[in-house]
């Protein structure tokens, strides 16, 4: 079980050994930012005419793409009034709603033992069970709201169990059937949404109707932002979690399975069983990204439903150490760059693969914790 | 600081000084030819990007003019890879914030996200490539600020599938497309009714693998747009199957079907969007490129950007742009390394005036 053994090192590393590596992310990005930038370029072309230029360059190139960053994430400097001013922060959550969903559902897997890849099938299979509840059945809104999220867990929920039932019956290695599982889900979609079943009949692109007002999340601050209800969906999903692996009987069964499966077995839990209510719990979690995906924020379903968020929640189960308000953080971090991106593009041109390169870094980082300890001088943290 | 990594530092330091000295002699810039206007022209790719050697690409070097040749200020929003509907409405809303006159949205998916930031901003112009817009029940939408720009390409398609049966010695072409999409199987569409014309003109039989019967959404795909290693394995299962000429409506995934024709001698393969021949991430095998179906989306962003800055626009439906062989909206690229058949230049030239005139129909959603 080597990936195993990889995962619980991660899982291991100290707090603030995370915090610096986002940190170092950060000063890494900071200088691929400068090296990236054009007038940085030029001004390295005539360093020694006028030095000065390059380090105004480098400072306006570095400083500038962080000052968008915060702009496009946090909070809107420049706007002409305080209700635009905060519009960022409420898609930063929007963002981090799913994220930090699929995060959780992937934490529980990880304390568990169990190297779930499969967010991403889980996020579609949520999304397009939530979809289609939300799309045509017809009910009133306190039976039609309910039963859409539902779907979205139940849809998750089975797409997730699936892969416990098949590594309790036969053995299969998980990490390689939730990666197979991605693919069907996307593929199903894909083709479901050339079907009649989802396609809008009256669309000639795959796309399908938009979901009844009755299902979606309501927004939390009227039609000028992105937020929704789906955003305290997520925060009782964290306390739950949080309950789940900390105070609950099931839980310490998935946290003992996690630590020694032979020995939970000796200890009498029915490892078969557990392996199936993990996934199906973990799967749940991602179901719900899927829902708040599209009764929250997309309101149409795509092939693109699930965003890069099945993979992304990985990095978030990871930066959070599988501890529920550590994902909470880490999918904030996530919501935060995603929407960041895009102003740091839009008013400072800098790709917006630089993104990308943060967020591989800060995996890089956290999982070779010697490097960051060299980067910062921090102390060995011994754990009992 | 040990004596070793001191002097280790002093070689890095040396070196970077070495580094600067070589490259750090140029003199400072000038000032640039146009004069900079007060007007900014925008853009918001889809999820293939600014540099994906095809539909992106095009589109924005359309841009890339206007900023050369009008002096326009630019700003541009790249969706990810893995955009969703959510991230094309908060790319446009970007745009917006800093103030753009003219926003340019690339592709059918960014239709409703710039509808509703259309109808919020009815002071910004907005152009729509390869879609118009619809209410959310999908009936026709048609706003003032909102010109859409769109490409009838079975045109030109259907001059590529006869050149294509009429190179072909194998007597079967093929085609696939990235994902389904109407914007894509236009273009085999096109391909396939230019092969029937030459079959019924010549009385041949050249066949069209991946686009076979008439229900376009059970013709070949890949899948996405992203996956070259799909491209070459289907187009390696096609020429397996006997065909000789490949026609990839995927973006970079055709890229791969050109490698295919690399390891397959007289074998060719046919370019989509612009000529791909003048593009370096295909020039490896560009020796095999029969010739490319192109969408002249450069030109129609320059030209919809220059009415914004001349007070010139007109949006709505009554005022969308459709490419077509006449007014030189799609064309096929000019014979350059793959030499054509005797007299197969003369009769191209021939049809390509049949549909100018309309003497000759190629069936499409805009010619029905």
């Amino acid at each position: 079980m080597k990936n195993n053994r990889i995962v619980r090192e991660i899982l291991n590393t100290s707090a603030s050994t995370t915090v610096f590596a986002v940190l170092a992310s950060f000063i890494v990005g900071g200088v691929l930012i400068a090296v990236a930038n054009q007038d940085v370029q030029t001004a390295v072309g005539y360093f020694f005419n006028r030095p000065g230029d390059t380090f105004a360059a480098l400072w306006n190139a570095v400083s500038g793409a962080y000052a968008a960053m915060f702009r496009g994430a946090i909070y809107n400097y420049n706007a002409h009034d305080f209700a635009n001013g905060i519009s960022p922060i409420t898609d930063t959550l929007a963002f981090a709603t799913p994220i930090t969903l699929a995060g959780l559902g992937l934490a529980v897997a990880f304390r568990s033992g169990l190297f779930n890849i499969g967010a991403n099938g889980q996020i579609i299979f949520g999304a397009m069970l939530s979809g289609w509840v939300a799309i045509y059945v017809q009910a009133p809104v306190y039976v039609l709201f309910p039963l859409a999220v539902l779907a979205g867990l139940v849809g998750g929920a089975i797409w997730g169990g699936l892969v416990g039932l098949l590594k309790a019956t036969t053995g299969a290695n998980e990490v390689i059937v939730t990666i197979m599982f991605n693919y069907i889900a996307v593929y199903l979609l894909g083709y479901l949404l050339k079907t009649p079943v989802l396609k809008a009949p009256q669309s000639i692109n795959p796309v399908s109707l938009p979901v009844q007002n009755d299902a979606k999340f309501p927004l939390l601050f009227g039609s000028d932002y992105r937020l929704h209800a789906g955003f305290f969906v997520m925060l009782a999903a964290v306390a739950f979690v949080w309950w789940l692996l900390n105070r609950s009987t099931i839980g310490y069964q998935f946290r003992a399975l996690g630590h020694n499966p032979d020995a939970s077995k000796v200890a009498g839990i029915n490892i078969g069983m557990t392996y199936i209510l993990v996934m199906a719990i973990s799967g749940a979690l991602s179901g719900l990204a899927g829902a708040s995906q599209i009764l929250g924020t997309e309101r149409v379903l795509t092939t693109g439903v699930a965003a890069s968020y099945g993979i992304d929640a990985i990095t978030v189960a990871l930066l959070g150490r599988s501890k529920p308000l550590g994902v909470l953080a880490a999918g904030i971090l996530f919501g935060a760059l995603r929407a960041g991106a895009v102003t740091m593009q839009a008013n400072q041109n800098v790709p917006s693969e630089i993104v990308l390169v943060v967020q591989s870094l800060i995996v890089l980082f956290i999982a070779a914790p010697p490097l960051v300890r060299a980067m910062f001088r921090l102390p060995k943290v011994v754990k009992a | 600081m040990s004596t070793v990594s001191r002097n280790m530092f002093k070689g890095a330091a040396v070196a970077a000084a070495l580094a600067l000295t070589l490259t750090g002699c140029a003199s400072g810039p000038s000032t640039p030819t146009v004069t900079p206007i007060d007007y900014k022209a925008c853009m918001v790719s889809d999820a293939g990007g600014f540099k994906d050697a095809s539909f992106n690409e095009e589109a924005y070097n359309g841009l890339k003019e206007a900023v050369a040749t009008l002096g326009v200020q630019e700003a541009k929003v790249q969706s990810p890879e893995t955009a969703t509907q959510t991230d094309y409405v908060n790319g446009i809303q970007a745009m917006v914030d800093e103030g753009c006159n003219m926003i340019v949205t690339v592709g059918f998916n960014l239709a409703s996200a710039t509808r509703d930031a259309a109808k919020a901003h009815p002071e910004i112009n907005f152009a729509l490539i390869d879609s118009s817009l619809s209410n959310d029940d999908y009936s026709p939408l048609s706003l003032p600020n909102v010109k859409p720009i769109q490409y009838d390409t079975a045109q030109a398609a259907f001059l590529a599938g006869y050149l294509a049966a009429a190179t072909s010695k194998s007597g079967k072409v093929s085609t696939y497309g990235g994902m389904l999409f109407p914007s894509v199987t236009i273009f085999m569409d096109g391909f396939k009714q230019g092969v029937d014309y030459y079959n019924s003109e010549k009385g041949a039989s050249v066949s069209v693998l991946g686009a076979t019967g008439s229900d376009s959404s059970k013709w070949s795909a890949t899948g996405d747009f992203s996956d070259q290693t799909k491209g070459k394995t289907l187009t390696e299962s096609f020429f397996s199957q006997g065909a000789d000429i490949v026609l990839p409506v995927a973006g970079p995934v055709g890229i791969g079907s050109g490698q295919a024709t690399l390891d397959h001698s007289g074998t060719y393969v046919i370019g989509v969007d612009s000529d791909w021949y003048n593009i370096p991430a295909h020039a490896a095998y560009k020796k095999n490129i029969l010739t490319s179906i192109e969408k002249k989306m450069a030109s129609a962003v320059l030209a919809v950007i220059k009415s914004g800055v001349d007070k010139t626009f007109m949006g709505g439906d009554a005022n969308q742009y459709v490419g077509t062989l006449s007014n030189g909206g799609v064309m096929i690229a000019p014979e350059h390394d793959v030499m054509y058949p005797a007299g197969v230049q003369a009769e191209l030239d021939a049809i390509a005036a049949k549909i100018k005139d309309g003497s000759l129909v190629v069936k499409s959603i805009y010619q029905k």
